[in-house]
Protein backbone atom coordinates (compact mmCIF):
# COMPACT_ATOMS: atom_id res chain seq x y z
CA UNK A 1 0.00 0.00 0.00
CA UNK A 2 1.31 3.70 -0.57
CA UNK A 3 1.20 6.00 2.24
CA UNK A 4 -1.83 7.40 0.69
CA UNK A 5 -3.63 4.24 0.55
CA UNK A 6 -2.82 3.46 4.43
CA UNK A 7 -3.95 7.08 5.80
CA UNK A 8 -6.98 6.64 3.73
CA UNK A 9 -7.65 3.62 5.34
CA UNK A 10 -7.37 5.45 8.83
CA UNK A 11 -9.54 8.10 7.83
CA UNK A 12 -12.45 5.52 7.29
CA UNK A 13 -11.67 3.56 10.24
CA UNK A 14 -12.40 7.18 12.17
CA UNK A 15 -15.22 7.94 9.78
CA UNK A 16 -17.14 5.45 11.07
CA UNK A 17 -17.71 6.37 14.17
CA UNK A 18 -19.82 9.47 15.42
CA UNK A 19 -19.19 9.89 19.04
CA UNK A 20 -15.20 11.28 19.65
CA UNK A 21 -14.99 9.24 23.02
CA UNK A 22 -15.45 6.24 20.54
CA UNK A 23 -12.52 7.63 18.61
CA UNK A 24 -10.53 8.10 21.44
CA UNK A 25 -11.34 4.27 22.48
CA UNK A 26 -10.15 3.79 18.71
CA UNK A 27 -6.64 5.82 19.81
CA UNK A 28 -6.45 3.96 22.46
CA UNK A 29 -6.64 0.98 20.97
CA UNK A 30 -4.09 1.84 18.19
CA UNK A 31 -1.63 2.64 21.33
CA UNK A 32 -1.90 -0.81 22.96
CA UNK A 33 -1.42 -2.44 19.68
CA UNK A 34 2.05 -0.35 19.25
CA UNK A 35 4.80 -2.85 19.33
CA UNK A 36 6.87 -2.03 21.94
CA UNK A 37 10.05 -0.52 21.41
CA UNK A 38 13.40 -1.98 22.18
CA UNK A 39 14.52 -0.50 26.23
CA UNK A 40 17.73 0.46 24.84
CA UNK A 41 15.97 3.17 22.29
CA UNK A 42 13.39 4.33 25.24
CA UNK A 43 16.42 6.13 27.04
CA UNK A 44 17.47 9.93 27.06
CA UNK A 45 19.35 9.89 23.59
CA UNK A 46 16.15 8.93 21.89
CA UNK A 47 13.85 11.22 24.07
CA UNK A 48 11.44 14.17 22.41
CA UNK A 49 10.78 16.25 25.19
CA UNK A 50 7.68 17.78 24.47
CA UNK A 51 6.86 19.43 27.87
CA UNK A 52 3.89 17.37 28.99
CA UNK A 53 4.23 13.62 27.62
CA UNK A 54 7.25 12.08 26.54
CA UNK A 55 8.06 10.28 22.96
CA UNK A 56 11.32 8.06 22.34
CA UNK A 57 11.95 7.66 18.52
CA UNK A 58 14.55 5.43 17.23
CA UNK A 59 14.80 4.53 13.33
CA UNK A 60 16.62 2.46 11.11
CA UNK A 61 17.93 2.01 7.56
CA UNK A 62 18.45 -0.76 5.25
CA UNK A 63 17.99 -2.37 1.93
CA UNK A 64 16.44 1.06 1.29
CA UNK A 65 13.97 1.50 3.59
CA UNK A 66 13.40 3.52 6.67
CA UNK A 67 11.91 1.96 9.30
CA UNK A 68 10.82 3.24 12.98
CA UNK A 69 9.96 2.65 16.35
CA UNK A 70 8.72 4.55 19.04
CA UNK A 71 7.00 5.00 22.80
CA UNK A 72 5.46 7.11 24.59
CA UNK A 73 4.09 7.52 28.55
CA UNK A 74 0.65 9.03 27.74
CA UNK A 75 -1.24 6.13 26.06
CA UNK A 76 -3.08 9.16 23.63
CA UNK A 77 -0.24 9.88 21.93
CA UNK A 78 1.15 6.59 22.02
CA UNK A 79 -1.76 5.80 19.99
CA UNK A 80 -1.07 8.87 17.12
CA UNK A 81 2.49 7.64 17.41
CA UNK A 82 0.92 3.79 16.18
CA UNK A 83 -0.82 5.73 13.46
CA UNK A 84 2.66 7.89 12.33
CA UNK A 85 4.57 4.71 12.26
CA UNK A 86 1.73 2.17 10.13
CA UNK A 87 1.89 5.29 8.00
CA UNK A 88 5.62 6.19 7.42
CA UNK A 89 7.75 3.19 8.69
CA UNK A 90 8.69 0.61 5.92
CA UNK A 91 8.48 3.62 3.28
CA UNK A 92 11.86 4.95 1.48
CA UNK A 93 13.25 8.51 2.76
CA UNK A 94 11.51 10.12 0.09
CA UNK A 95 8.35 8.71 0.24
CA UNK A 96 8.59 9.78 3.95
CA UNK A 97 9.80 13.34 2.81
CA UNK A 98 6.92 14.12 1.01
CA UNK A 99 4.47 12.67 3.09
CA UNK A 100 1.56 15.44 3.90
CA UNK A 101 0.43 13.55 6.42
CA UNK A 102 -3.17 14.95 5.88
CA UNK A 103 -5.44 12.06 7.72
CA UNK A 104 -4.46 13.72 11.17
CA UNK A 105 -6.66 16.69 9.93
CA UNK A 106 -9.11 14.32 8.48
CA UNK A 107 -10.08 12.46 11.85
CA UNK A 108 -10.01 15.42 13.71
CA UNK A 109 -6.79 15.23 15.55
CA UNK A 110 -4.72 18.38 14.02
CA UNK A 111 -4.94 19.89 17.34
CA UNK A 112 -3.07 16.95 18.82
CA UNK A 113 0.19 17.52 16.55
CA UNK A 114 0.18 21.38 16.81
CA UNK A 115 3.37 22.55 18.40
CA UNK A 116 1.58 24.51 20.96
CA UNK A 117 0.21 21.20 22.02
CA UNK A 118 3.30 20.80 24.43
CA UNK A 119 3.00 16.26 23.65
CA UNK A 120 5.60 15.52 21.73
CA UNK A 121 4.08 14.66 18.52
CA UNK A 122 4.73 17.87 16.20
CA UNK A 123 8.45 17.69 17.45
CA UNK A 124 8.41 13.89 15.91
CA UNK A 125 7.09 14.02 12.91
CA UNK A 126 9.75 16.88 12.36
CA UNK A 127 12.51 14.58 13.33
CA UNK A 128 10.84 11.58 11.18
CA UNK A 129 11.43 13.82 8.44
CA UNK A 130 14.99 14.70 9.46
CA UNK A 131 16.00 10.96 9.30
CA UNK A 132 14.56 10.13 6.31
CA UNK A 133 16.46 13.30 5.23
CA UNK A 134 19.77 12.14 6.71
CA UNK A 135 19.46 7.99 5.16
CA UNK A 136 18.22 10.06 1.51
CA UNK A 137 22.05 12.20 1.82
CA UNK A 138 23.82 8.98 3.24
CA UNK A 139 22.33 7.36 0.29
CA UNK A 140 23.78 9.67 -2.70
CA UNK B 1 -24.36 39.57 51.86
CA UNK B 2 -26.09 36.34 50.81
CA UNK B 3 -23.84 34.60 48.06
CA UNK B 4 -26.55 34.68 45.02
CA UNK B 5 -24.22 32.25 42.68
CA UNK B 6 -26.42 32.97 39.41
CA UNK B 7 -25.88 36.31 39.48
CA UNK B 8 -22.26 36.13 40.03
CA UNK B 9 -22.27 34.17 37.02
CA UNK B 10 -24.35 36.53 34.97
CA UNK B 11 -21.49 38.87 35.91
CA UNK B 12 -18.95 36.49 33.93
CA UNK B 13 -20.14 36.61 30.03
CA UNK B 14 -17.82 33.61 28.97
CA UNK B 15 -19.18 31.61 31.88
CA UNK B 16 -22.43 30.77 29.14
CA UNK B 17 -20.64 30.06 26.22
CA UNK B 18 -19.87 26.23 25.62
CA UNK B 19 -17.13 24.15 24.16
CA UNK B 20 -17.95 21.00 22.39
CA UNK B 21 -21.63 21.55 22.44
CA UNK B 22 -21.37 21.61 26.21
CA UNK B 23 -21.94 24.56 28.77
CA UNK B 24 -18.16 25.23 29.64
CA UNK B 25 -16.56 24.48 33.00
CA UNK B 26 -13.64 26.41 33.98
CA UNK B 27 -11.85 24.95 36.56
CA UNK B 28 -8.30 26.50 35.43
CA UNK B 29 -8.69 29.50 37.95
CA UNK B 30 -5.00 29.00 39.48
CA UNK B 31 -3.52 29.52 36.05
CA UNK B 32 -5.93 32.42 35.12
CA UNK B 33 -9.78 33.54 36.30
CA UNK B 34 -12.36 35.07 33.84
CA UNK B 35 -12.96 38.71 34.05
CA UNK B 36 -16.64 40.31 35.07
CA UNK B 37 -18.12 42.85 32.84
CA UNK B 38 -17.37 45.28 35.52
CA UNK B 39 -13.88 44.39 34.74
CA UNK B 40 -14.12 44.61 30.76
CA UNK B 41 -16.52 47.73 30.96
CA UNK B 42 -13.53 49.47 33.08
CA UNK B 43 -11.62 48.89 30.11
CA UNK B 44 -14.19 49.96 26.98
CA UNK B 45 -14.86 53.09 29.25
CA UNK B 46 -11.32 54.05 29.92
CA UNK B 47 -10.48 53.85 26.35
CA UNK B 48 -14.27 55.32 24.87
CA UNK B 49 -14.01 58.39 27.30
CA UNK B 50 -10.65 58.86 29.74
CA UNK B 51 -8.01 57.57 27.38
CA UNK B 52 -4.66 59.67 27.88
CA UNK B 53 -1.10 59.39 28.76
CA UNK B 54 -0.88 60.75 32.73
CA UNK B 55 1.33 62.63 34.55
CA UNK B 56 2.64 65.66 33.75
CA UNK B 57 0.39 66.45 31.07
CA UNK B 58 -1.58 70.10 31.85
CA UNK B 59 -4.74 69.36 29.94
CA UNK B 60 -7.90 68.14 30.99
CA UNK B 61 -7.70 64.66 29.94
CA UNK B 62 -4.31 63.95 31.53
CA UNK B 63 -4.98 65.63 34.67
CA UNK B 64 -8.47 63.49 34.72
CA UNK B 65 -6.56 60.06 34.02
CA UNK B 66 -3.62 60.56 36.19
CA UNK B 67 -6.11 61.20 39.10
CA UNK B 68 -8.18 57.54 38.08
CA UNK B 69 -4.72 56.22 38.31
CA UNK B 70 -3.27 56.96 41.36
CA UNK B 71 -7.20 56.34 42.80
CA UNK B 72 -6.63 53.13 41.91
CA UNK B 73 -3.43 52.88 44.06
CA UNK B 74 -5.05 53.79 46.65
CA UNK B 75 -7.63 51.59 46.35
CA UNK B 76 -5.10 48.69 45.67
CA UNK B 77 -3.36 49.69 48.97
CA UNK B 78 -6.50 49.70 51.03
CA UNK B 79 -6.83 46.25 49.88
CA UNK B 80 -3.83 44.35 50.87
CA UNK B 81 -3.72 47.45 53.96
CA UNK B 82 -0.08 48.94 52.78
CA UNK B 83 1.20 51.48 55.06
CA UNK B 84 1.68 54.10 52.42
CA UNK B 85 0.46 54.10 48.65
CA UNK B 86 3.83 54.89 47.61
CA UNK B 87 4.70 51.20 48.51
CA UNK B 88 2.23 50.00 45.97
CA UNK B 89 3.67 49.41 42.47
CA UNK B 90 2.30 48.65 39.30
CA UNK B 91 4.25 45.87 37.36
CA UNK B 92 3.20 43.77 34.76
CA UNK B 93 2.46 40.91 37.13
CA UNK B 94 3.68 38.34 39.93
CA UNK B 95 6.68 37.50 37.17
CA UNK B 96 7.90 40.90 37.20
CA UNK B 97 7.64 41.87 40.85
CA UNK B 98 9.82 38.65 41.19
CA UNK B 99 12.33 39.19 38.76
CA UNK B 100 12.38 43.11 39.75
CA UNK B 101 13.46 42.38 44.15
CA UNK B 102 15.47 39.14 42.56
CA UNK B 103 17.35 41.98 40.21
CA UNK B 104 17.71 44.83 42.25
CA UNK B 105 17.69 43.32 46.05
CA UNK B 106 20.29 40.55 44.06
CA UNK B 107 22.86 43.98 42.76
CA UNK B 108 22.64 46.05 46.24
CA UNK B 109 22.93 43.09 48.36
CA UNK B 110 23.88 39.76 47.56
CA UNK B 111 27.71 38.63 47.30
CA UNK B 112 29.64 35.50 46.94
CA UNK B 113 28.61 32.81 49.51
CA UNK B 114 25.79 34.78 51.04
CA UNK B 115 22.37 32.72 50.94
CA UNK B 116 18.79 33.14 49.49
CA UNK B 117 16.05 30.52 51.28
CA UNK B 118 13.00 29.32 48.53
CA UNK B 119 11.17 26.48 49.00
CA UNK B 120 10.67 23.36 46.73
CA UNK B 121 6.67 24.44 46.09
CA UNK B 122 7.43 27.63 44.40
CA UNK B 123 6.15 29.06 41.18
CA UNK B 124 9.23 28.62 38.40
CA UNK B 125 8.84 32.52 38.43
CA UNK B 126 9.67 32.47 42.32
CA UNK B 127 12.48 30.05 41.44
CA UNK B 128 14.64 30.97 38.45
CA UNK B 129 14.98 34.55 38.94
CA UNK B 130 16.66 33.60 42.60
CA UNK B 131 18.40 30.94 40.81
CA UNK B 132 19.90 33.26 37.92
CA UNK B 133 21.21 35.84 40.38
CA UNK B 134 23.02 33.55 42.91
CA UNK B 135 24.55 31.82 39.71
CA UNK B 136 25.76 35.50 38.97
CA UNK B 137 26.83 36.84 42.30
CA UNK B 138 27.98 33.39 43.40
CA UNK B 139 25.58 32.65 46.31
CA UNK B 140 23.70 29.60 46.93
CA UNK B 141 19.94 29.08 47.02
CA UNK B 142 18.88 26.63 49.53
CA UNK B 143 15.32 25.29 49.04
CA UNK B 144 13.23 24.37 52.13
CA UNK B 145 11.51 20.75 51.60
CA UNK B 146 8.04 19.87 52.38
CA UNK B 147 6.04 17.43 54.63
CA UNK B 148 4.02 14.20 52.52
CA UNK B 149 0.76 16.71 52.83
CA UNK B 150 2.20 19.47 50.86
CA UNK B 151 2.80 21.67 54.06
CA UNK B 152 6.05 23.22 54.31
CA UNK B 153 8.73 21.68 56.62
CA UNK B 154 8.85 24.29 58.86
CA UNK B 155 11.48 22.34 61.13
CA UNK B 156 13.55 22.40 57.92
CA UNK B 157 13.04 25.47 56.77
CA UNK B 158 13.83 27.23 60.28
CA UNK B 159 17.17 25.40 60.08
CA UNK B 160 18.36 27.04 56.77
CA UNK B 161 18.31 29.92 58.40
CA UNK B 162 21.50 31.46 59.54
CA UNK B 163 23.82 34.61 59.27
CA UNK B 164 24.08 34.27 55.49
CA UNK B 165 20.91 34.41 55.09
CA UNK B 166 20.22 37.50 52.92
CA UNK B 167 16.23 36.72 52.01
CA UNK B 168 13.54 33.92 52.56
CA UNK B 169 11.18 34.24 49.50
CA UNK B 170 8.45 31.58 49.31
CA UNK B 171 4.70 31.41 48.31
CA UNK B 172 1.30 32.47 50.51
CA UNK B 173 -0.28 29.51 48.01
CA UNK B 174 0.91 26.92 46.42
CA UNK B 175 -0.16 26.66 43.02
CA UNK B 176 0.38 22.88 42.75
CA UNK B 177 -0.72 21.91 46.55
CA UNK B 178 -3.32 24.24 47.36
CA UNK B 179 -1.31 24.80 50.62
CA UNK B 180 -1.85 27.89 52.18
CA UNK B 181 1.56 28.62 54.11
CA UNK B 182 1.71 30.16 57.88
CA UNK B 183 3.51 33.14 56.40
CA UNK B 184 2.76 35.23 59.29
CA UNK B 185 4.42 32.59 61.57
CA UNK B 186 7.08 32.26 59.55
CA UNK B 187 7.73 36.02 58.68
CA UNK B 188 7.94 36.46 62.48
CA UNK B 189 10.86 33.87 62.80
CA UNK B 190 12.64 34.93 60.30
CA UNK B 191 12.68 38.34 61.34
CA UNK B 192 13.87 37.53 64.87
CA UNK B 193 16.87 36.08 62.86
CA UNK B 194 17.09 39.33 61.25
CA UNK B 195 15.92 37.68 57.32
CA UNK B 196 13.56 39.61 55.45
CA UNK B 197 10.78 38.21 53.91
CA UNK B 198 9.04 38.02 50.41
CA UNK B 199 5.94 36.68 49.55
CA UNK B 200 4.25 35.37 45.91
CA UNK B 201 0.89 35.99 46.38
CA UNK B 202 0.10 34.97 43.01
CA UNK B 203 -2.21 32.36 44.40
CA UNK B 204 -2.66 34.23 47.83
CA UNK B 205 -4.70 37.34 46.82
CA UNK B 206 -7.97 36.41 45.00
CA UNK B 207 -8.62 33.35 47.87
CA UNK B 208 -7.76 35.14 51.79
CA UNK B 209 -7.44 38.53 52.76
CA UNK B 210 -4.22 39.68 52.34
CA UNK B 211 -3.14 42.95 55.01
CA UNK B 212 0.32 43.06 54.54
CA UNK B 213 1.22 45.58 57.66
CA UNK B 214 -0.33 42.25 59.72
CA UNK B 215 1.50 39.85 58.04
CA UNK B 216 4.63 42.67 58.12
CA UNK B 217 5.95 40.79 55.48
CA UNK B 218 9.14 43.00 53.43
CA UNK B 219 7.77 42.27 50.27
CA UNK B 220 4.35 40.81 48.93
CA UNK B 221 3.47 40.43 44.94
CA UNK B 222 0.72 39.08 43.10
CA UNK B 223 -0.81 39.41 39.64
CA UNK B 224 -4.07 41.25 38.62
CA UNK B 225 -5.23 37.92 35.99
CA UNK B 226 -4.90 35.57 38.43
CA UNK B 227 -7.89 37.89 40.36
CA UNK B 228 -10.46 38.59 38.15
CA UNK B 229 -8.68 41.52 36.79
CA UNK B 230 -6.39 41.86 33.26
CA UNK B 231 -3.49 40.41 32.41
CA UNK B 232 -0.38 42.20 32.08
CA UNK B 233 -0.97 44.01 35.53
CA UNK B 234 0.16 43.06 38.49
CA UNK B 235 1.66 44.69 41.90
CA UNK B 236 4.76 44.67 43.95
CA UNK B 237 4.30 45.99 47.60
CA UNK B 238 7.77 46.88 49.23
CA UNK B 239 8.41 48.30 52.63
CA UNK B 240 9.59 52.08 51.89
CA UNK B 241 13.02 51.34 53.73
CA UNK B 242 13.40 48.76 51.25
CA UNK B 243 11.72 49.88 48.05
CA UNK B 244 14.04 53.46 48.87
CA UNK B 245 17.31 51.58 49.29
CA UNK B 246 17.19 49.43 46.03
CA UNK B 247 18.20 50.33 43.08
CA UNK B 248 16.02 51.20 40.45
CA UNK B 249 15.13 48.03 37.91
CA UNK B 250 14.62 49.57 34.46
CA UNK B 251 15.32 52.59 33.37
CA UNK B 252 13.26 55.64 31.34
CA UNK B 253 10.84 58.07 31.35
CA UNK B 254 8.72 58.39 34.21
CA UNK B 255 11.28 57.13 36.83
CA UNK B 256 13.60 60.09 36.36
CA UNK B 257 13.48 63.32 38.32
CA UNK B 258 15.99 65.34 36.33
CA UNK B 259 18.59 63.73 33.74
CA UNK B 260 21.66 65.60 32.20
CA UNK B 261 24.06 64.75 29.64
CA UNK B 262 26.77 63.97 33.21
CA UNK B 263 23.98 62.21 35.52
CA UNK B 264 20.46 61.31 36.03
CA UNK B 265 18.76 61.36 39.59
CA UNK B 266 15.91 59.19 40.18
CA UNK B 267 12.02 60.15 40.81
CA UNK B 268 10.57 59.17 44.35
CA UNK B 269 8.63 56.32 44.89
CA UNK B 270 6.50 54.65 43.39
CA UNK B 271 7.46 56.20 40.18
CA UNK B 272 11.21 54.58 40.73
CA UNK B 273 10.38 51.82 39.65
CA UNK B 274 7.36 52.08 37.07
CA UNK B 275 9.63 53.41 33.98
CA UNK B 276 7.89 53.71 30.74
CA UNK B 277 4.35 54.49 30.18
CA UNK B 278 2.13 52.27 32.36
CA UNK B 279 -0.73 50.28 31.69
CA UNK B 280 -3.37 52.29 32.66
CA UNK B 281 -6.07 49.99 31.32
CA UNK B 282 -4.56 47.33 33.17
CA UNK B 283 -4.94 49.44 36.23
CA UNK B 284 -8.38 50.46 35.66
CA UNK B 285 -9.23 46.92 35.37
CA UNK B 286 -7.96 46.22 38.13
CA UNK B 287 -9.62 48.10 40.64
CA UNK B 288 -12.91 47.28 38.95
CA UNK B 289 -11.56 43.64 39.99
CA UNK B 290 -10.37 44.55 43.55
CA UNK B 291 -13.95 46.62 43.80
CA UNK B 292 -15.76 43.19 42.77
CA UNK B 293 -14.10 41.30 45.44
CA UNK B 294 -14.78 43.77 47.87
CA UNK B 295 -17.88 43.68 47.12
CA UNK B 296 -18.62 40.19 47.50
CA UNK B 297 -16.43 40.26 50.60
CA UNK B 298 -12.98 38.38 50.90
CA UNK B 299 -14.67 36.78 54.21
CA UNK B 300 -17.71 35.39 52.20
CA UNK B 301 -15.26 34.16 49.19
CA UNK B 302 -13.32 32.20 51.14
CA UNK B 303 -16.36 30.75 53.10
CA UNK B 304 -17.52 29.73 49.86
CA UNK B 305 -14.56 28.59 48.04
CA UNK B 306 -13.97 26.18 50.39
CA UNK B 307 -17.43 24.57 50.60
CA UNK B 308 -16.31 24.14 47.14
CA UNK B 309 -12.99 22.90 48.07
CA UNK B 310 -15.11 20.38 51.12
CA UNK B 311 -17.56 18.94 48.24
CA UNK B 312 -14.67 18.36 45.99
CA UNK B 313 -12.71 16.40 48.16
CA UNK B 314 -15.27 14.74 49.57
CA UNK B 315 -17.19 13.77 45.56
CA UNK B 316 -13.33 12.97 44.44
CA UNK B 317 -11.94 11.01 47.19
CA UNK B 318 -14.95 8.92 46.60
CA UNK B 319 -13.64 7.59 43.26
CA UNK B 320 -11.11 4.60 44.24
CA UNK B 321 -7.38 5.18 42.77
CA UNK B 322 -7.26 8.77 42.64
CA UNK B 323 -4.25 10.21 44.29
CA UNK B 324 -3.94 13.64 45.59
CA UNK B 325 -1.22 15.96 45.81
CA UNK B 326 -1.22 18.44 48.81
CA UNK B 327 -3.67 17.42 51.33
CA UNK B 328 -3.38 19.86 54.38
CA UNK B 329 -6.38 20.94 56.30
CA UNK B 330 -5.12 24.84 55.07
CA UNK B 331 -5.64 24.74 51.58
CA UNK B 332 -6.93 27.16 48.89
CA UNK B 333 -9.92 25.80 46.94
CA UNK B 334 -7.92 23.40 44.42
CA UNK B 335 -7.71 19.72 43.97
CA UNK B 336 -4.31 18.14 42.28
CA UNK B 337 -4.49 14.52 41.75
CA UNK B 338 -3.51 11.38 39.39
CA UNK B 339 -5.91 9.08 38.01
CA UNK B 340 -4.25 6.02 39.35
CA UNK B 341 -1.32 5.49 36.87
CA UNK B 342 -3.27 7.46 33.75
CA UNK B 343 -0.84 9.91 32.46
CA UNK B 344 -1.95 13.45 33.29
CA UNK B 345 -2.45 14.49 29.37
CA UNK B 346 -4.55 11.51 28.95
CA UNK B 347 -6.46 12.76 31.73
CA UNK B 348 -6.68 16.13 31.18
CA UNK B 349 -7.28 15.36 27.59
CA UNK B 350 -10.43 13.44 27.84
CA UNK B 351 -11.80 15.87 30.56
CA UNK B 352 -11.48 18.58 28.26
CA UNK B 353 -13.30 16.88 25.86
CA UNK B 354 -16.19 16.83 28.11
CA UNK B 355 -16.11 20.33 28.41
CA UNK B 356 -14.08 20.64 31.68
CA UNK B 357 -11.42 23.07 31.32
CA UNK B 358 -8.53 21.30 34.21
CA UNK B 359 -4.67 22.05 33.99
CA UNK B 360 -2.62 19.31 33.53
CA UNK B 361 1.47 18.43 33.60
CA UNK B 362 4.07 20.44 36.22
CA UNK B 363 1.95 23.74 36.47
CA UNK B 364 5.61 25.44 36.18
CA UNK B 365 6.56 23.63 39.48
CA UNK B 366 9.12 21.19 38.07
CA UNK B 367 11.23 20.29 41.47
CA UNK B 368 7.76 19.90 43.05
CA UNK B 369 6.84 17.71 40.65
CA UNK B 370 10.59 15.79 40.59
CA UNK B 371 9.90 15.63 44.53
CA UNK B 372 6.68 13.19 43.96
CA UNK B 373 8.43 11.32 40.95
CA UNK B 374 5.25 11.76 38.91
CA UNK B 375 4.99 13.00 35.28
CA UNK B 376 2.54 15.94 36.85
CA UNK B 377 -0.84 16.30 38.12
CA UNK B 378 -4.46 16.80 37.27
CA UNK B 379 -5.44 20.34 38.54
CA UNK B 380 -8.73 21.60 39.10
CA UNK B 381 -8.65 25.03 40.38
CA UNK B 382 -12.37 26.47 41.59
CA UNK B 383 -13.40 29.91 41.76
CA UNK B 384 -16.38 31.74 43.32
CA UNK B 385 -18.58 31.78 40.13
CA UNK B 386 -18.06 27.67 39.88
CA UNK B 387 -20.50 25.26 41.44
CA UNK B 388 -20.89 22.07 43.07
CA UNK B 389 -23.02 20.70 40.27
CA UNK B 390 -19.78 21.67 38.20
CA UNK B 391 -17.57 19.46 40.94
CA UNK B 392 -19.84 16.53 40.37
CA UNK B 393 -19.81 16.48 36.41
CA UNK B 394 -15.59 16.77 36.91
CA UNK B 395 -16.13 13.56 40.03
CA UNK B 396 -18.28 12.03 36.39
CA UNK B 397 -15.76 12.77 33.92
CA UNK B 398 -12.99 11.22 35.87
CA UNK B 399 -14.86 8.32 36.21
CA UNK B 400 -15.35 7.81 32.24
CA UNK B 401 -11.68 8.20 32.10
CA UNK B 402 -10.95 5.62 34.25
CA UNK B 403 -13.30 3.02 32.53
CA UNK B 404 -11.25 4.13 29.23
CA UNK B 405 -8.33 3.79 30.10
CA UNK B 406 -8.45 0.59 32.74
Amino acid sequence: MTIQEVETQIVDEFAALDDWLDKYDLILDMGKSLPRIDPEFRTDQYIISGCQSKVWLHASYHDGKVYFTADSDAIITKGIISMLIKVLSDRSPEEIQNARLTFIDQIGLKEHLSPTRSNGLASMVKQMKLYAMVFAMKNK
Amino acid sequence: MPFNISDIRADFPILSRTIYKRPLIYFDNAATTQKPVQVIRAISDYYEQENCNIHRGVHYLSVRATEEFEEARMEIREFINAPGTHEVIFTKGASESLNLIASSFGKKYLKAGDEIITTIMEHHSNFVPWQLICEEKGANLRIANILPNGELDLEHLYSLINPKTKLLTLAHVSNVLGTINPIKEIIAFAHQQGVPVLVDGAQGVSHVTVDVSDLDCDFYCFSGHKMYAPMGIGILYGKEKWLEELPPYQSGGEMVKDVSTEKTTFNDLPFKFEAGTPNVEGVMGLRAAVRYMKNLGMDEIKAYEDELLKHATSRLSAIPGLRFFGTSARKASLVSFLVGDIHPFDAGTIIDKMGIAVRTGHHCAQPLIDHFGIPGTVRASFAFYNTKEEIDLLAEAISRVKTMFS
